[in-house]
């Protein structure tokens, strides 16, 4: 692109405002984090301490949310997961009438705010509960995850809808020719193409669930998570233990999402190095064949 | 017979409906087709049926409805329920209007404020979010270098799973009395004495504008990536003005994602709860802490339904209006 040097300083700044903007707020939370004064502060530092990390491991309440929170979270991978594969392959394979009506349904959670989807889980199950009589089944912990996978579910099922939609039927039709049974075609060739859909899905979940407040905060009733303590104590006014805990979740997500990140870039170059092979493989074979 | 048992019997008849058309379908078709559980073996097959059945009926639409089903009827107690006091009534909408379930001589300016201004402030954010993420997204995707671009996504990447209470929380401290921000104006002598940001509700809508930036980013950059730059160039060559590239080809290209991220961002914005708990002042306007507190403060069950459909249907109507606006189907902008 040609621009003029003014241009191309005008771009610098907007660039570098925007990540200002972006990561600005995160990293004045982080430094209030090692700040010792009561109340979050940034300038002037007037000594450096780990306390208030220290003050985080020491709350009993957040480190029941925490557990609880990781609960809720493997509990909606187990549901979400499962459920947007099935999702997926039904939109495969349902007929063109059915179809557009059939995603319509499944979708709108994702375009539903998450405080209705946590209003309407509360509210309906409390009722079917009553009515039924499985009254044990109204608890905050199971509201919760049926209200995240609502909408998880969908997230799931996008994700593994864009990889379903590559899929080579033919691939399936050979198995099947060479006598492989129904279930062996589904374990054995559909969920191993699957598999890296499968694995973004999972990971994307979890931390959907993690993070979640909106739908949480009504499906929870009385029990707590994570994010409903830290809300609580946000309320309750500013200290730098909230600070302490942003950074420690920061720095978590970063060496989450580098991880995620190596461990994508290793696969891609592993199916790089077997697409390779089997090229080479390939090309032995047409140079020996006319030989023949 | 109780609502919630003619519910229970909805799903029957939708899976009677789908079997139908599934039928229909097969009637018409040129060619014979497997059926389902031909083409799935047994178990898979009710593995599908009943997974799909499940989330679609009992975790999406039957508590929709449901939830529509209760703003309809009065609060009772527990004993008069199924009474004969327990009808079909619009009073929890009447409430919304004139602040009194019989009463229809005032209006309730407070909730219709509050509504209207959630809508206004939301629609403005969205319009500001696109507006500071087109430039970046569409220099990541058609001229940033490999290089920069893995730095660039990398950066947007680190903020995206921070939630929204502790990115609120971060504008807290930033933008207090006692803040950064207040010290460096004080600093440089703009002001003589602290702003009060959180009170004049600039630090809801920014932090609000700042908590689903990124959600507005991605989808954009998704869309423009995937435009040939030569089209560009041909445009360039043929003597087009700058602006004239971006309004005729880069924009209409990219229409899935903008719509895609226009809808993100204002249903994210209008349904938000944590940012304005956080960084609302006592006099702030915003719809959900009043949906809030029908349910958790005045255990008004069915009037908080009602408010909660209210805000769904304003969803409903902005998703409606951009997909007519741009022409897009639901299937586009979902990706």
């Amino acid at each position: 692109m040609t621009s003029s040097p003014f241009q191309r300083a005008m771009f610098a700044v907007y660039v570098a405002a925007f990540f200002l903007y972006l990561l600005g707020p995160l990293a004045v939370m982080g430094i209030s984090a090692f700040n010792t004064p009561e109340y979050p502060q940034v300038w002037p530092i007037e000594g450096l301490t780990l306390s208030w990390f220290g003050a985080l491991l020491a709350d009993a309440d957040m480190m029941h949310g925490l557990r609880t929170s990781l609960l809720i979270g493997t509990l909606v991978v187990l549901i979400a997961v499962p459920v947007g594969l099935a999702g997926a392959i039904v939109m495969t394979q349902i007929s063109r009438t059915a179809r557009s009506f059939y995603y319509l349904v499944v979708v709108s959670p994702v375009l539903t705010p998450g405080i209705i989807i946590g209003i309407s889980t509360v509210v309906f199950w409390r009722e079917l509960t009553t009515v039924t009589g499985m009254r044990f089944m109204y608890d905050g912990i199971v509201l919760t995850v049926l209200g995240q996978s609502s909408f998880i579910s969908a997230y799931c099922m996008l994700i593994i809808l864009a990889r379903l939609q590559r899929f080579d039927r033919a691939q399936e039709e050979a198995a099947l020719d060479l006598g492989a049974s129904y279930p062996q075609v589904f374990f054995h060739i559909l969920l191993p193409y699957l598999k890296p859909a499968l694995f973004s899905a999972a990971v994307l979940a979890f931390l959907s669930s993690f993070e979640n407040y909106n739908t949480t905060t009504f499906a929870i009733l009385s029990d707590k998570t994570l994010t409903t303590v830290l809300a609580g104590r946000v309320r309750q006014g500013s200290t730098p233990s909230i600070s302490a805990l942003a950074t420690a979740i920061v720095v978590l997500t970063i060496v989450g999402a580098v991880a995620y990140e190596l461990a994508k870039r290793r696969d891609d170059r592993r199916a790089g190095a077997r697409r390779k092979e089997a090229l080479k493989a390939e090309e032995t074979e047409l140079a020996l064949s006319p030989a023949e | 017979m109780k609502s919630i048992h003619v519910m229970l019997l909805l799903p029957c008849v939708v899976v009677l409906g789908f079997w139908l058309i599934a039928r229909f379908d097969r009637m018409n078709a040129s060619t014979r087709r497997l059926t389902f559980f031909q083409r799935n073996g047994l178990g898979v097959g009710i593995y599908l049926i009943v997974a799909v059945g499940f989330w679609a009926v009992f975790v999406i639409v039957l508590p929709m409805i449901y939830m529509v089903e209760l703003s309809f009827r009065p609060k009772l107690p527990l004993s008069q329920m199924g009474g004969p006091k327990d009808v079909y009534t619009l009073e929890n909408y009447r409430y919304f209007l004139f602040g009194s379930t019989t009463s229809t001589a005032e209006w309730n300016w407070l909730h219709i404020k509050a509504f209207g201004v959630t809508i206004l402030a939301s629609i403005l954010i969205t319009l500001a979010n696109f507006a500071i993420c087109y430039p970046l997204a569409y220099h990541m995707a058609q001229s940033a270098k490999p290089d920069r671009l893995r730095i660039l996504l990398l950066l947007l990447i680190i903020p995206y799973w921070v939630n929204d209470i502790l990115r609120a929380f971060a504008f807290r401290v930033l933008l207090s009395s006692g803040g950064i921000i207040n010290q460096m104006l004080m600093g440089l002598g703009f002001v003589s004495e602290p702003v009060d940001f959180l009170g004049a509700d600039i630090g809801l809508y920014m932090g609000l504008s700042y908590a689903y930036l990124l959600l507005m980013i991605f989808p954009l950059y998704n869309a423009i990536e995937s435009l040939d730059k030569n089209q560009i160039e041909a445009a360039r060559d043929l003597g087009a003005p700058w602006w004239h590239i971006h309004a005729f080809i880069v924009m209409p290209h990219a229409k899935p994602g903008i719509a895609s991220g226009c809808t993100l961002v204002f249903m994210l914005c209008t349904g938000a709860v944590a940012t304005p708990m956080v960084l609302g002042g006592p006099r702030s306007l915003w719809f959900t802490p009043i949906v809030y507190d029908r349910f958790y403060q005045l255990f008004n069950w069915p009037q908080g339904a009602a408010y909660a459909f209210l805000l769904l249907l304003a969803c409903i109507v902005f998703v409606l209006t951009v997909l007519r606006i741009s022409g897009l189907k639901l299937g586009e902008i979902t990706r």
